[in-house]
């Protein structure tokens, strides 16, 4: 069984740095509570306001940087502090080998190395699901948003401690994972070999989640062997014959 | 407070970020041909988006009734092609509602 990439549709949408920012508004959202959360966790453990946003604008990832500033607060080695962070941000080179596939040929090196800091979960979903390559100019535009918004709700957090109601902030909690569904459900509806992908990983994920032992994992490497094995799956099973062009 | 011990710590955390960020993008400039590879990359985004939701997104909320709740309606939306907008504030509404409800019905 062979699945065909559609043909780049001439009627798609044109890749603008305003529709850039128009989509990355939606992750601007979600980030808001989150990255605001981070700066009350940063305040409240009593460290100052700026060394979460400082945080928040070189780092620029939740699971990553939550990790990284727990263990730097709690006085762990350097050494530590850099493995744990590195494990759980080595899924973002799975997203930027995808990426490498997705944006134009013509974009430069400089364009590439500035433009990858801004590769989050939330950034790559995003772009993945666009009929057409990348370019730089959507691609900046879609990582401005959000990067504000990550930016603007650790400051909000670390200085406005309190500002949004606990049930207002438990409730965004689950925006980013209902992003991912509106992204996944679509195309699993239409292709089986999709679904097949996203029951297997899911699966997969939940096994490493509720069995013990297998829960000593970190997240970051749970992403990896789950999509590693769910992809490499599909991909033997249901490769995708190329569009001779 | 040990500043230098902070900022060493941030730029080290920055650049472990970075790093795995930048490389691939950077390196992997040509179009890849092997048919295996191209399926496998077509195929990771939704292999990493599912294992990142789930069964994460049932402890995203403030508990597992409302966490279950808003996935239900994600689903629901989603299969019906919402929008990604659509979909997150519609998660979000229903996880609010129903722990209003239950914190009344509960107290």
């Amino acid at each position: 069984m062979q699945e065909q990439i559609e043909p780049q549709k001439q009627d798609a949408p044109k890749l603008t740095f305003v529709k850039g920012l128009r989509d990355g508004l939606p992750i601007c959202l979600g980030y808001l509570s989150v990255s605001f959360t981070f700066g009350m966790m940063v305040v409240q453990k009593g460290y100052p306001g700026w060394m979460a946003v400082l945080i928040s604008m070189t780092n620029l990832t939740s699971a990553g940087q939550f990790a990284g500033t727990e263990l730097l607060m709690n006085g762990a080695m350097y050494l530590e502090i850099a493995v744990t962070t590195f494990v759980i941000n080595i899924r973002y080179m799975l997203m930027s080998l995808s990426l490498s596939q997705k944006v134009e040929s013509a974009m430069t090196l400089l364009q590439r190395m500035v433009l990858s800091f801004g590769i989050t979960d939330e950034v790559f979903a995003v772009a993945m699901q666009q009929e057409r390559d990348i370019n730089s100019r959507y691609f900046a535009g879609l990582i401005l948003t959000p990067y504000v918004g990550w930016a603007a709700g650790t400051l909000l957090g670390a200085t406005a401690t309190g500002f949004l109601p606990l049930s207002v902030r438990t409730a965004l909690g689950i925006a980013i994972y209902g992003m991912f569904l509106a992204i996944i459900i679509p195309p699993a509806r239409k292709s089986r070999p999709i679904l097949l992908v996203v029951l297997l990983a899911a699966a997969m994920s939940c096994c490493f989640y509720w069995i013990p032992g297998l829960n000593q994992l970190s997240t970051g490497w749970v992403i990896i062997i789950c999509a590693v094995a769910a992809a490499g799956f599909a991909a033997w099973k249901f490769p995708i014959k190329e569009e001779s062009s | 407070m040990d500043y230098t011990r902070i900022f060493l710590c941030i730029a080290i955390m920055a650049l472990v970020t970075y790093l795995p960020r930048m490389l691939p993008l950077a390196i992997f400039r040509k179009k890849i041909h092997n048919t295996f590879l191209q399926s496998f990359l077509h195929y990771v985004p939704y292999a990493v988006l599912a294992a990142m939701t789930f069964p994460e997104i049932l402890y995203s909320t403030g508990n597992l009734i409302s966490g279950l709740v808003g996935l239900a309606v994600a689903a629901v939306l989603a299969f019906f092609h919402r929008g990604l907008l659509t979909v997150a504030i519609g998660a979000s509404a229903s996880v609010f509602i129903t722990e209003q409800i239950m914190h009344l019905v509960l107290g």
